[in-house]
């Protein structure tokens, strides 16, 4: 090993740790502001009695919801045999327990008595989605650990089909449920349809893969690798898709909800009467689905990873934009306590309701990305196998 | 002393000197009724209020400060949007210009969606159909309130403090109204019942075909809140 390679590999290793502290100091300070909301109560926050779920849950849904959806690369490789994603999948897998912990993180720290989080643990009420969701999730943890230790394995490799199949068939209902958290409550005009499972589970592919892309890239560049054309080109096209899948499943959503009388005012107020509007139209359908397909099915820029990356990162900053508009949109839009009739009270009844997040719970679900990406970043560190080794790949292929 | 009030007092045991100040409100529910220390729920009562809307005006708000001492939710909290309410006077105005105004608490239903979604079974239903929230058990997820129709749960945003010790209450967990559950299982009325000096309010065993209330029921037209979606609510009102 010459000097050179050895300052190099010096440089790299304390880059690492820089990123590293950046990350540790990011799930500090979500932890800390947990604290801080614990000790305050959640009147530090902007949530309320009547945007009960705010920020953090923004944060925490898309967490779990990608967590499950990054798993996808690994279920094409092990469920539908395709070797350039087989070789995706460990990585895939690391992801989705880095995502599902960053996840939880938040969903956990943000209950009003985060102290009894054992009793979330140890009762559970059956007929709760939440409680089957704790039993989803747990079981997540457990299938993908002994599926990425298949993966690494050669000698138990022969289980890898079936163990995939397991995971995959657990992350399509672990995110089924997670959109039932908010199909079964009858009350609010925004979650009631029963395209919200479908739909979670397609956004969950698009932003899953959003995840994996970007990772994928910046890890191709930390190592100095480059990544085959070709295998960039399938991935983006899947991508491409996904996306549109989303864009189809939200016009579908909309349409049907117009369809019934009792939805419009719910509909004309999401798509063009409130705040909500602006973030729908610019945040989730130009930002996280048009711009990000221009630029995959564009001739040039399609072929570039850099392109490619930044279209993930915009699908990102859609799935946040939609969550916002669902979550808090889907909140801010008043009860129907007495269809047809115009009511007030001192409770804010008959009122569309705001909502300003606070610094606190805005650092807090900033922390779950925090834990997600410290995660990541130990796991790939440790353990080699995590990056993508494709087999040949043409020199001076899908830079930037 | 009225007669009424010393057998009250005779009750309510001589450790509780307090009770004096609710006395008048005692036995005013069958004393058979009250439950002994110790003693579970009985499903042979379904409690249940009728609220008669005719009865009640826009400017009253009796029940909504009578709940608030009895129940110690009497904390100053700076941004209204958080403050508990248990319950609260909704201004109503139909299509047809007719105006009502009416209390809107728990409605108690038979079915409750928050106790259908709430993980750890915090939130439950009494067999005598009073749903309540087990303080020692809720997490403060926030989920029931998602799925309430009525908006008629409250998370206390705030530590809290001067309480009443019979009504425990604590930051992080929600809370709706019990029913005045504490009075009621000593044969007392729920303190907005016997704070509505308009008689708008009737409180009775719906699961005894000859108690008043449900002889109102099967023979006056009574209406469900969001009748629609089929909870078996425990208050039923009349007049709108
Ligand atoms: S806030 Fe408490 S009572 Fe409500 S669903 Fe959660 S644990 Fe149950």
């Amino acid at each position: 090993m010459n000097t050179a390679t050895v300052l190099s590999a010096r440089a790299a290793t304390s880059k690492f740790w820089l990123i590293a502290a950046v990350g540790a100091l990011i799930s500090a300070i979500g932890f800390g502001s947990a604290l801080y909301m614990e000790h305050h109560g959640h009147a530090v926050t902007g949530m309320t009695n009547q945007i009960v779920w705010g920020l953090p849950h923004v944060f925490a849904i898309f967490l779990i919801v990608a967590a499950s959806g990054v798993l996808n690369v690994a279920s094409i490789g092990s469920v539908f045999g395709k070797t350039a994603y087989k070789k995706r999948a460990p990585l895939s897998g690391l992801l989705t327990l880095a995502m599902l912990s960053g996840g939880l993180f938040v969903l956990m720290l943000d209950l009003g008595r985060a102290d009894r989080v054992m009793i979330a643990a140890t009762k559970y009420n059956f007929t709760s989605v939440f409680a089957w969701n704790v039993f989803l999730y747990s079981g997540m943890f457990g299938i993908v650990a002994v599926y990425l230790w298949v993966l690494m394995e050669k000698r138990l490799y022969p289980f890898a089909k079936p163990v995939g199949v397991a995971a995959f068939v657990w992350r399509l209902v672990l995110t089924t449920g997670t959109g039932s958290i908010f199909g079964f409550l009858i009350s609010r005009n925004a979650y009631q349809s029963a395209l919200l499972a479908p739909m979670f589970i397609i956004m969950s592919f698009a932003w899953g893969l959003a995840v994996f892309l970007i990772t994928q890239a910046v890890m191709f560049r930390w190592n100095g690798k480059t990544l085959d054309p070709a295998i960039l080109k399938r991935m983006k096209n899947l991508f491409g898709t996904f996306i549109a899948a989303v864009l189809y499943f939200l016009i579908v959503y909309h349409l049907t909800n117009l369809y019934f009388a009792k939805q419009v005012a719910f509909e004309k107020f999401i798509l063009i009467d409130s705040g909500f509007a602006a973030i729908f139209w610019i945040g989730q359908v130009l930002i996280g689905a048009l711009l990000p397909m221009a630029i995959l099915y564009h001739p040039r820029l399609g072929q570039r990873m850099c392109a490619v990356t930044a279209a993930a990162v915009l699908v990102i900053v859609g799935a946040f934009c939609e969550l916002y508009v669902f979550i808090i949109g889907g909140e801010a839009f008043p009860l129907d306590i007495f269809p047809g009739a115009e009511i007030t009270s001192s409770f804010f009844d008959g009122q569309v309701a705001t909502y300003s997040p606070s610094l606190p719970e805005f650092l807090l679900g900033l922390g779950g990305l925090g834990v997600a990406f410290m995660i990541t970043l130990i796991g790939v560190r440790l353990i080699s196998k995590f990056l993508p080794e494709d087999d040949a790949v043409q020199p001076d292929a899908a830079t930037d | 002393m009225t007669e009424n009030a010393r057998r009250g007092f005779l009750a309510a045991g001589a450790t509780f000197a307090g009770a004096i100040a609710v006395a008048p409100g005692l036995h005013l529910i069958a004393p058979a009724l009250a439950r002994g220390a110790g003693e579970p729920a009985s499903n042979a009562n379904r409690w249940g209020l009728l609220i008669d809307t005719n009865k009640c005006s826009a400017s009253c708000d009796a029940c909504v400060k009578a709940c608030a001492t009895e129940n110690g939710i009497t904390e100053q909290v700076a941004d209204p949007r958080q403050r508990s309410q248990w319950i609260r006077k909704i201004d109503i105005k139909e299509k047809n210009g007719r105006q009502h105004s009416l209390p809107m608490m728990c409605q108690h239903c038979s079915d409750p969606p928050c106790v259908d979604v709430c993980p750890t079974g915090a939130s439950m239903k009494r067999a005598d159909g009073i749903v309540l929230v087990d303080r020692h058990v809720c997490i403060g997820c926030r989920y029931c309130m998602m799925a309430c129709p009525y908006k008629a749960r409250s998370f206390v945003h705030e530590p809290l403090t001067e309480q009443n010790p019979q009504v425990p209450r604590g930051i992080g967990c929600v809370e709706a109204c019990t029913l005045c559950v504490h009075r009621v299982d000593k044969g007392q009325l729920p303190a907005c019942v016997e704070a509505c000096t308009e008689g708008a309010m009737l409180f009775g065993n719906l699961a005894d075909p000859n108690s008043e209330i449900s002889r109102r029921i099967a023979h006056e037209a009574t209406t469900q809140v969001r009748a629609d979606l089929k909870l078996n609510t425990g208050v039923r009102y009349q007049g709108i």
